[in-house]
């Protein structure tokens, strides 16, 4: 039982940490740029991020291991769990502007651009390809989840700081946040080596 | 899924497609989460994949569809209607968060004027008044006014500043690294946070604001540290660009185009507008009538006309002769004799419209005030009539 635990939290720190999302496989760039360039936005950002992704790993873990498992068609993967989960997001849209307003004026604009992204993709893709039980999918989409959140979180205060720097003309903009996402990336590979799994 | 597979098999089989497409192809799928296969029946998985599709694109189809009905939220149309035609900065400039929030307000409540959404002007405030079906009554354009003309060559500096190029954080060293507290600090925040790009900064680093595209949404007016600026009717041309409210002599020591509080423009004025308060001349701005006699006289150039060129005056054929303008005109420029057509010296006139307003038969043409004398006597006249 605690071996299983154990084996939980790793999932969760190798996908937070070391095998971070944006920093060393670099997916989900597009949000990341997009959002941080304030620090609320990228908070609000993580929060509906992490949730979307563990609740989608789950509905794309149970239409995987019990319908397209027993009957041969996983090569639909892709295509299948792009629907899930552009599906489950517009639902979640629909249901969130009745049940909670105040909920949709802050989180409802992340939405939509999460449905497109290739993390919320990935994970249940990694899923299906590590053979993960129920519960350790959840760890991983929840340590994913996590780990795009910090990452995000990082970037919104180096960029709400650099705002103010005397950053050279050729690099004001986008391509300095594309070099500091290179330095945190090195940072981040000190990661490695942390646990073995 | 052995029974699902039966029955599949006995439909299709009436068709006896199944025995024409029995046969074997190499496996087309990568292989995550089944061991990979080097055959594969090729009918099934025909089978199998068109009845998942179409079974998972019904079961979403239908969810969805449900959900849209279940969930549905009703929402005025005209509040769309409203968004679509606001100004879409976000700025704030109305008091709500964004411009849906503004057009949630403007379409549910009733006290909410139609006229808030400053960066639209004119035409959005009549658009949203039609839409809510609101009277939207004239506002006057609001503009930035920068009001400090000293800089970094015209003013003398405390100390060399090497920090963070930002009024903001310039401000936190000391009070700034000019010699004058009050003034523009010249780090350029205001046209870093201007959301119409109407702010840039002069050579001599001074804000140079673009009144065809400022909006009057101050958001400048909030960042600036030292308060230097300030969001003033459109009509409002004579302005005393200063805050220093420094012993006069202090305030000549640091800045070249400071207010000394000297009182000349008190004595000049006409009209009563300027008084000095705590080292400072401040302009009334309900007595002021852009005149601009105080700009001609200011010793120190503080008080700056926004008109960039005053046009001169001139005579209308139907002038009776009253000699009031002479009588009016702190220049003498009009002359001639009672009863007879009237002349003004070019060379004597400064522009500042006070003979035009008081004019009694709007004979006098020429001035930036003209226009507007002209349209309020018109609507006047009807009225008396």
């Amino acid at each position: 039982m605690s071996n299983e635990f154990v084996k939980l939290f790793e999932l969760i720190i190798a996908a937070s940490l070391i095998n971070n999302f944006v920093f060393t496989r670099f997916l989900g760039l597009c949000i990341f740029f997009g959002v941080t360039k304030r620090m609320e936005t990228a908070v609000g950002m993580s929060i509906t991020f992490t949730s979307v992704m563990m609740i989608s790993a789950a509905l794309s873990w149970l239409i995987f291991n019990h319908v397209m498992v027993p009957l041969g068609i996983t090569f639909l993967k892709i295509i299948v769990f792009i629907g899930i989960v552009a599906g489950f997001v517009q639902a979640s849209d629909t249901i969130m502007r009745k049940i909670s307003p105040s909920l949709y004026h802050k989180l409802g604009i992340y939405l939509a651009l999460i449905s497109t992204n290739c993390i919320i993709l990935a994970v249940p893709l990694l899923n299906a390809g590590e053979h993960y039980s129920f519960l350790e999918s959840l760890a991983f989409a929840f340590g994913s989840g996590i780990g795009f959140a910090l990452a995000l979180i990082i970037m919104a205060s180096i960029r709400e700081k650099l705002e103010l720097a005397d950053v050279p003309g050729p690099f004001k903009g986008l391509p300095i946040a594309f070099i500091v996402t290179g330095l945190i990336a090195l940072a981040f590979t000190g990661f490695s080596g942390l646990i073995k799994l | 899924m052995v029974d699902m597979h039966s029955t599949l098999s006995d439909v299709l089989g009436i068709m006896q497609l199944s025995d024409i497409f029995h046969f074997l192809v190499p496996y087309a799928g990568v292989g995550g989460g089944v061991e990979a296969r080097e055959q594969v029946d090729f009918m099934p998985l025909l089978k199998f994949t068109l009845l998942f599709l179409t079974g998972i694109a019904t079961i979403f189809g239908l969810g969805l569809a449900f959900a849209a009905k279940k969930f549905s939220v009703k929402i005025d149309p005209r509040v769309e209607q409203v968004t679509d035609v606001l100004a879409h900065a976000h700025c704030g400039a109305c008091g709500y968060a964004g411009c849906e929030q503004y057009a949630e307000a403007v379409v549910g409540n009733p006290d909410v004027p139609p006229t808030l959404c400053t960066p639209g002007g004119g035409r959005t405030a009549e658009a949203v008044a039609r839409i809510t079906g609101k009277k939207a009554e004239f506002k006057e354009p609001i503009f930035a006014r920068v009001m400090c003309q000293g800089g970094w060559n015209k003013s003398r500096k405390k100390f060399a500043y090497e920090g963070v190029q930002d009024c903001r954080a310039a401000i936190l060293a000391g009070g700034g690294d000019k010699a004058c507290r009050y003034g523009c600090v010249g780090y350029g925040t205001c046209s870093r946070v201007c959301p119409f790009g109407a702010i840039t900064m002069t050579g001599d680093h001074l804000p140079y604001i673009d009144i065809k595209k400022c909006t009057g949404c101050r958001k400048c007016e909030a960042a600036c540290p030292t308060k230097i600026i300030e969001v003033l009717p459109a009509s409002k041309q004579v302005l005393v660009s200063c805050h220093s409210k420094d012993k006069g002599a202090d305030t000549r020591n640091n800045c070249e185009t400071g207010c000394i509080a000297c009182g000349i423009c008190v004595k000049v004025c006409p009209f009563d507008a300027p008084s000095i308060e705590n080292n400072l001349s401040k302009i009334n701005l309900d007595r002021c009538r852009v005149c601009g006699l105080c700009v001609a006289k200011c010793p120190t150039k503080a008080i700056r006309d926004f008109i960039p060129q005053r046009s001169k005056a001139s005579i209308k054929d139907h002038c009776t002769g009253c000699q009031i303008c002479s009588k009016v005109c702190p220049v003498n420029a009009p002359s001639g004799e009672l009863n007879q057509l009237h002349t003004i010296d070019r060379e004597k006139c400064i522009g500042c419209g006070i003979c035009t307003a008081r004019c009694p038969v709007q004979a006098i043409d020429g001035t930036f005030n003209a226009a507007a004398v002209f349209a309020a006597t018109a609507k006047k006249k009807p009225l008396a009539a």
